[in-house]
Order: C-alpha cells, then structure tokens, then sequence
C-alpha cells in the first residue's frame, strides 16, 4: 500500500547528529516532518530550515520524551503537518560507567529515555496506524545491545530491549501494513562518539566512522513504500562491525 | 461529540465494524463468538478503538479478554455509559 496524502513523520531528539540526519532524509522523500527536540531549539530550528529549503514541510516539536505525555506530541504534530504514519524512536542519552559503579540514577535514566519513552510513543503512535492500515515504526537501536561494551551496561540493556520489542509489536500490527524495524548503527560520527579513542575504529572493518547521513539513508528505505514487506528486523549500519 | 450511547447504536457500529475485519456480514448475531468469527486480539483493540472515538467508552485490555461474544461486547459498551 501507498503513503497516504499529507503523511508525517515525527522524529524523536532530531535536533543533530542521527535524528537530525534522519529527519532531513525522510523530508528528502516526501515525508512532512515533526522534529522533536528536548533542549536544543536552535539544533531544531536548523534542521527544519534544512528542510524547507530543500522544497519540504517540517516543523520543530518541544518536549523531552521520558518526562510528558506523547499524546501531546502528537496531536501538535497532527495539526501542524497531517496524520502521523512514520515514528522514529532515535532520543537517546548516554551515562556510562562499569556496572559496579552505575548509581541507580544512570540506569534509570538511560532505560527511561531510550527503551520506556520508545514504547509509550510506539503504542501511541500504532493506534491511526492501524487504522490507516499503513505505518512505519523505526528504532534508533545500537550495535551496542546484541554486543558486549564495557561500561555501557544500562545503555546495551536498553538498546537490545528495543530490539526485542520492535520484533514483537512488529509480529502483532504486520497484518494492518505497519512494519516496525530497527536500526543499529556502529560508530558514527557525532557528538555522542567525540569522546572515544582512535583505536575503536580498528574494530570496524571498513576502518572509518559512518556519517549520520549513512543511518538516515537506512530509515528512508525503512519507512518507504518499498519496504512494505520488511518488519521485525534490524539492519546494521555499522560499516562491518557486527558481521 | 461522542455519540448517544444506546444499545441500537452500539449494535450499528459493532455490525458495521466487523466486516472491516473480514467478517462475513451474514454471519453476525449477539451470539456469536469472536473465535467463531476469526476476530482476534489485534482485531478487539482496533474495534476497541472504534468505540472510544465514537461514543468516548475505553475499553481496557481485561475488558477486551473477557468479552467472548459480539452480545457481550454490545452489553459491556452500553454498561459503562450508562
């Protein structure tokens, strides 16, 4: 099935880096796009002025996912751009620190914002899609889940539960044409990865970093009419990493 | 503005929402199961939905368990507005 007219997409943390580039490239295909931001309007604001001069529709969104209702989030969306058939869970939050030493805050965190916050905007977002029989669901997941990564505990606990439930709520809504995959990038140039050593990079076969354009290509194929009969799979984009 | 909530309308958008999942309209009665009918889960949360937006009733996952045939669903609906 098609796209509907006037279809939306709404982006979680797209201010920069992989949001940002996800959102740009959604917008490259069609796509109206929300762009939501906790803090950074300025990052927001950029990115939809990216946007509409490129010939596209966007409109920047306030409201940190862990801490408020997504309803709200939505129905802006709604009524700023049109109905919402493509969510990407990408707001994510780093606290790093070896198991023995993570403070209950850390995890808390971290599980609230990039597992908890995905499934409540999921189980939002699923219901129109289900009525409009079409939808996309795309999870900004991490290599870092399926894999070991000493001192990201709480960040691999979240990111492969967001595996775990994109597959299942894939299995359940794949019947009404909503297909919920994930994606997992590797190393990928950004604000997120500045702080780590050159010597991470000789783990990666390609021998490079990957560009947050690279991860947004993958969502704009994801989220596409073409790839109606993809779901319940993550695709790495991690430049070898995981092979 | 929700709807009225009375047991004729509720019967009409319950009738007519069945068929949008694949149920045949002849074989509807209040007697029916959901089983008899092939109406699953996915199919109970959508019509659930349905009857939220039109007559502003929500229906939670137990309720959605305990409800085995299309009279019970009728009956549940009319009960939590009145």
């Amino acid at each position: 099935m098609a796209r509907p007219e006037n279809a939306t997409a709404l982006v979680t943390g797209a201010s920069k880096g992989i949001g940002s580039a996800i959102a740009r490239a959604l917008a490259q295909d069609g796509w109206a796009v929300a762009v939501n931001y906790r803090k950074d309007a300025d990052g927001a604001q950029r990115t939809v002025e990216a946007i509409e001069a490129a010939g596209g529709r966007a409109a920047a969104l306030a409201g940190d996912v862990a801490n408020g209702a997504p309803d709200e989030l939505f129905e802006r969306a709604e009524a700023e751009l049109g109905p919402v058939l493509a969510l990407v869970n990408n707001a994510g939050v780093r606290a790093d620190g070896l198991a023995i030493q993570l403070e209950d805050d850390d995890w808390d965190r971290v599980i609230d914002t990039n597992l908890t916050a995905a499934f409540r905007m999921t189980r939002r977002a699923v219901r129109p899609m289900i009525r409009a029989r079409f939808g996309r669901i795309v999870n900004v997941a991490s290599v870092v889940g399926p894999r070991a990564n000493a001192g990201q505990a709480n960040y691999a606990a979240a990111k492969a539960g967001l595996i775990g439930m994109t597959k299942t709520v894939a299995a359940e809504v794949a019947r009404r044409g909503v297909t919920v995959n994930a994606v997992a990038p590797g190393f990928i140039d950004t604000d997120m990865t500045k702080d780590l050593p050159e010597s991470a990079i000789e783990a990666v076969p390609a021998r490079r970093a990957g560009t947050p354009e690279e991860v947004g290509a993958a969502v704009r194929f994801l989220a596409s009419d073409a790839a109606g009969y993809v779901t319940g799979t993550t695709l790495f984009v991690d430049g070898g990493m995981s092979a | 503005m929700p709807t009225t909530i009375t047991p004729e309308a509720v019967e009409r958008t319950v009738y007519e929402a069945l068929p949008q999942f694949g149920v045949e309209e002849t074989d509807i009665t209040r007697e029916s199961t959901f089983e008899e009918l092939d109406v699953d889960s996915l199919d109970l949360a959508e019509l659930s939905q349905i009857i939220e937006d039109e007559y502003g009733v929500a229906l939670k996952g137990d309720d959605v368990g305990r409800i085995k045939t299309v009279g019970d669903a009728i009956d549940l609906v009319v009960s939590r507005g009145a």
